[in-house]
Parts: structure tokens; sequence; C-alpha cells
């Protein structure tokens, strides 16, 4: 047995009284979990503490609290690893960020989590005729859905979701994960519809900004963040939605200008956002607007010299011109095959022999039986 | 120490002074720069969303290239974005030798192949685990002292840690404190340092985009902050070239200076504010802080 000594944020509004912190030392084997520590101070020393737990074995996803400001499952972290992460020996507990204390370490999921996930029709709309027995699509169809099935609803993800953090409406990762798990699936109806709704919503699937912290977060390897990039390249990619968000415009102004220069113009990236992507994108009136709205920085930029007229109106010639026609035959070729090759590597694994990129060597993928933590995310 | 040397696009474009400023301390430091100059951009992470095979083939290709400069020499790049991105594609490249051999294959008419186990390294990652803060001290002519520093790592070069290889072994979520402190400044913890800095979404949510970086250069500023450091050229643009119209959205004045990497190494080792091109920010460092005559710790600029 060791001790531990667990820090917790208490709580209550209904007390009318600020948020305090509580210490308690509790004595237990390291490789139990938070959750067992902060249930051992709340019998042994403390029966108001809120906590919501239920399975004690990452399944139910009723435990998700912050441990030293990472969130997570109390059930699912040891505390020997906890106290890695702690400040002087201190195993830091909070509530999860991003929704409503109701008590201590207990948060609203109804008022913001599962709000989320209602807003994006999270059932099957069955394609027509409902066949007489079951479904049967292709094994591969169903590989990528497959990853957002992992999800246990936690809420880990939105707890650190960045833009959720500055915009509250944000559908946020894990509901869009959720949405994933339907628009990517073959038996349902109106993969169009679902799509082109949340690519419309001004705070839909291109309001996230790629911060990985909902990877990072995933106690389950979902990898949200992925299942959204999955749901815009099918909105951009397989339906050309043009939103009113300028998502669409702005991937296909990134790609072709890659395409055309090698290197990113950015001067001719953000106008083609707006007024859309050809040369005349910048006379658009939408990006006309933006121009005056961004007036006062491009006039410091001019300058300041930090941007030249030139610079601003020619593309970048970095690169030699027969690269860039290696990189533009590279485009053609990849963009005029008919088939998608990809790899998921949630799915794949990764060979035997392979270490990671950074010489980690990693697990098999995410199958039944592998633990999550071992399981590669992505 | 000789390095195949990816500069990116926004290090050439909206952030020139980035690249040379990285030029400039590259021979103060012995690291020779062997520079890409046929590669392409990494992707930034919307290639990759508009086609995963079309980012794997250019990030492909970029390590192709850097292997041609000799088959162990290490790629070292200035931007997290490039970094982050770029590991994306390595992640999937090195796991399967199946894919890889598919994406080769576009390669193949142009004599190029990328072979598995290509190191490639942000210049901060590069400076403490192959360089060496100790070697780096010893080159310091002017430190920074009582220089308050706010490190702003971004996302892309520490998250997720599994892919960037962060653990206790290499702790690569702490490299920027631990080189400000070899250059003899002061680390700043704010609550915004390994948040985002809103880029990204510039161009679908402004304002979401800019409350981010108007929050982060709060936090900064109310924690003492004289200025903030960041290893990414993007992040850069959002807290640098956005400030003016961040300040507007968050309602307060903020008026931090940020700096690019190379730009604090630069000034440590004596370089001029001029041959780093601070001037060229749109919130000028100089501002805040005489640098050409004075200053830090009372230690003279090279030149004044």
């Amino acid at each position: 047995m060791s001790e531990f000594t667990l820090k917790i944020r208490r709580y209550d509004p209904e007390s009318g009284e600020a948020p305090y912190w509580d210490q308690h030392t509790i004595d237990l084997e390291p490789h139990r979990s938070v959750l067992e520590g902060i249930l051992q101070a709340k019998a042994r020393f403390d029966g108001s503490i809120g906590i919501r737990c239920s399975c004690r074995a990452a399944i139910c996803g009723s435990c998700g609290v912050r441990i030293n400001g990472q969130p997570g499952l109390a059930c699912h972290t040891h505390l020997d690893k906890a106290l890695k992460g702690a400040r002087d020996g201190v195993i830091t507990v909070e509530p999860m960020g991003n929704m409503p204390i109701i008590k201590d370490l207990i948060v609203d999921m109804d008022a913001v989590h599962w709000k989320k996930v209602q807003r994006v029709t999270p059932w099957l709309l069955n394609k027509e005729p409902v066949p007489e027995r079951e479904y049967v699509v292709p094994r591969e169809s169903m590989i990528d859905v497959t990853q957002s099935m992992a999800c246990i609803q936690c809420g880990a993800c939105v707890s650190d979701c960045l833009s959720m953090e500055v915009d509250p409406d944000f559908i946020g990762p894990a509901a869009l994960a959720k949405a994933y798990r339907f628009a990517g699936d073959p038996r349902d109806a109106q993969q169009y519809e679902r799509v082109k709704d949340l690519a419309e919503d001004p705070h839909g699937i291109f309001d996230c900004t790629h911060c990985f912290k909902c990877i990072e977060a995933c106690p389950k390897g979902v990898a949200p963040m992925n299942q959204i990039m999955r749901l815009r390249r099918i909105a951009t990619g397989t339906h050309h939605i043009s939103d009113r968000n300028n998502g669409e415009r702005h991937e296909s102004a990134f790609v072709s200008l890659v395409k055309g220069h090698g290197l990113l113009w950015e001067a001719e990236l953000l106008p083609r956002s707006y007024g859309g992507d050809n040369f005349f994108g910048k006379f658009a009136p939408k990006a006309g607007l933006e121009l005056v709205d961004s007036l006062p920085v491009i006039a410091r930029g001019l300058l300041r010299r930090k941007v030249t007229p030139g610079k601003a109106m020619l593309p970048p010639r970095d690169v030699p011109k027969d690269a860039r026609t290696q990189i533009k035959q590279i485009f053609d070729k990849v963009e005029g095959r008919a088939e998608r090759r990809e790899l998921n590597l949630y799915i794949s694994g990764y060979d035997e022999d392979a270490d990671g990129a950074e010489g980690q060597h990693a697990p098999e993928a995410g199958q039944p039986g592998i633990s999550p933590e071992e399981s590669p995310t992505r | 120490m000789k390095v195949a040397y990816w500069p990116g696009c926004v290090s050439r474009g909206f952030t020139p002074e980035l690249h040379g400023s990285m030029e400039h301390i590259a021979p103060m430091l012995d690291i020779e720069l062997v520079e890409l100059d046929r590669a392409s951009c990494c992707g930034a992470g919307v290639i990759a969303e508009h086609s995963q095979e079309l980012a794997d083939t250019l990030n492909a290709r970029t390590f192709a290239l850097a292997q041609q400069v000799g088959s162990d020499t290490m790629m070292m790049n200035i931007c997290s974005t490039c970094q982050g991105a770029q590991t994306e594609c390595q992640e999937r490249l090195d796991a399967n030798a199946e894919y890889r051999a598919l994406v080769n294959e576009n390669l193949s008419e142009y004599g190029l192949e990328y072979r598995k186990g290509l190191l490639n390294k942000n210049l901060l990652w590069l400076l403490v685990e192959d360089y060496g803060l100790d070697e780096l001290r010893a080159r310091v002519k002017r430190p920074l002292t009582n220089l308050k520093v706010g490190p702003f790592y971004g996302c892309y070069i520490v998250r997720p840690t599994d892919r960037l290889g962060i653990d206790d072994s290499r702790p690569r979520d702490t490299y920027m404190g631990q080189l400000i402190e070899a250059l003899g400044g002061t680390v700043i913890e704010y609550a915004g340092t390994q948040k985002c800095c809103g880029f990204p979404i510039i161009t679908m949510n402004k304002e979401a985009s800019l409350k981010q970086a108007g929050r982060h250069l709060g936090d900064a500023a109310d924690a003492d902050a004289d200025c903030l450091v960041t290893p990414c050229p993007l992040c850069h643009l959002n807290l640098d070239l956005q400030q003016p119209l961040a300040e507007r959205i968050v309602g307060r004045e903020l008026n931090m200076p940020v700096l690019h990497l190379p730009q604090l190494i630069g000034l440590a080792l004596g370089l001029s504010p001029k041959e780093l091109g601070l001037g060229r920010h749109i919130v000028k460092p100089t501002s805040v802080i005489d640098w050409t005559t004075s200053v830090i710790g009372g230690v003279e600029a090279a030149a004044a």
C-alpha cells in the first residue's frame, strides 16, 4: 500500500459559496485507480464529495474528470501514473470543462453534451426499401465508422475542446464524431442532407481548429477530430457543397494554389476563400468586404515591409519550374484516380516490424480486448 | 552539423523574417542548412483533409528529397505545422509497407523513393536533443536576463503526444521553457501556452478564431510577459499580424510582441533586431523593449 494525496475541487452552486480545494491522503496500491482514491476519500473522510461513477471499468463513461489538468476517466487512470503528472506530489482532480458544474466533480452533461448529440440526428435514417431481413453491406464500407462507434459518451473531448471554449455554440467533437457514425454509414439515406446541414451551420464542421485536444483526451481512441475531417471530406469532396462558412472554398483554394505553385500563396488564399477559388475570386463582393475589414492589418503589414505589394500580387517562385511541374503532375495523377486510397491506422494497425514515426513501438490496432491506452488512436 | 532544411511556405511568405532569421543564426551555431528548395507545401492538414494519398505523396516526396542529401541526414523544419502535418503522413508511411510502396509508386517516375525511418525535427527539438542546450548556452553573447518570455507552443508540436513521440524520456512539451532558460530568459507560465491560436478557422469563423488569439495574448499579458515566442509561423500570423483585430474582438489593448524561435535565439547570440527582422512585425518588439540600445540585463546590443 502507498499513500497518495488527492486535491479535489469542491463546488456546490446551490450553497452560494465559492469553489475551494480539499486535500485528502488516501492509502491504496499504486495500480489502483484515481476513482478508487476518490471513493476512499469519500468513505473515510468526507461523504459529501460529489462524484458520478458506475462500471469502474472504462465502459460506462460516467466518471470523466480532469486529473492534473488533463481530461480522462477517473477509473481508467492509475494512481502511480497520475502521480507522475502531478505537481509537488499532489494529484489534482477537477470537474470537466466546458460544462456547468452540478456539484464538485459532477458536471451537467444534459445541458451541453447530450443536447449537442441530439443536434446531429444520432440515429440511422434508413434507405428505402427496407429489406425484409438484415441490410447487407460490404465489410470495408463499415471500417471507418467503427472508430466513432467506440465512443462511450464520457465527454472528455467536450471538456477540452478549444473551439468550444470561445464558441459555446460549436457542435463539438463528441457530437460530430457521432454525426460521422451515421453520415459514413452506407445504410443511411441522408448523407447529403446531414453533411450539408453541418457544413452550413456557422458552428458546425468548419468551426474545428484542428487542435488535436479531443484526440488527446479520448480514452477510447475515437479521434473525434479525424471524424470531423472525414465529414469535411464528404461535404467538400463528395458533394461539393459550397457552404456559407467558406469551408469548401478555403480547401479548394488551398489545394489549387499548392498545385499551381508548389507552395502556399497566402495573399491569394484569403480572398479566394471568401470570393471563390479562381482568379476573379478576389474581386467578389464577399472578398471585398473582408478586405475592408482587414485594412488596418494590411496597411500595417505593408508599412512594416512584412509584405510588399509585389510579393502579394505575384505567386511564390521559390520552387524551381521543373519541380513545380512534378508537383502538378502528382496532383493530376492522384486526383485523377477514381478510387480513394486511404489508410486508417486505427483499423490497419502497424506492420509487425514497424516502429512509430519517432521510434516508438506501436501495438496492434484498436481491436476489442486491447486497452485503449495501448491502442493507436488514428 | 548538416541538416536537410525545409523552411516551409509561410516562413518565406507572410513571415519572411522567420526564414531570414534562421539563415542568420545557422552559421553562428555551425549548423549547415541544405535547403530543400524543390520540396512542396506540407498541406497543413488541409490537403490531407482533401485527399490523404495526395498529402502522403507530397510529403513522401519531401522526405525522399531530404534522404537524397545524405542517407542518414536529419531533416529540420522551422514550422510546427509542417512538423505536425508531415509527422502525420510519416506515421502512415512508416506503419505499413504496402501503403508506402503504393505512395512511392507515385514518385517512381521522378527517381524518388521514400525509405522508412527519416528523422524530421523542428529546430526546437533538434537544439535540445541533438545540438544540446549546453552547447547553445556556451554561444550566448547577450543573455536575455530579466526578459520575461511566454512560450506559445501552439498545437501541432505538442499533440497528439504519441504520434509526436512525447513521453517522460523526451518531454518535448517542455523544451521551450528549457530553451528560454538556456538563453538566460525567464519563463512565464500562462493559461494559453499550449492552446490553439485559432488561425485554422480565420476564414471560417473569424470571431472565434481571434477570440482565441486575443484570450491567450491577454492571459500572457496578465501573467506579466514581456513577449511571446513561438515555433509556429501560422500562430505568428494570428498572434501578431492579426493582433489589432484580436484587440478589437476581445476589447482590450494587448500590445504583446511575438517572436519567432530563431529570433529569440538570434538576440541572445548577439544579432541586432534589424538583422532578425524584428521591425517587420505588426507589434514591433521595439515598441515594448528598446532592443537597439539596451538592454536586457544591462548587456549592450551587438549592433546598436
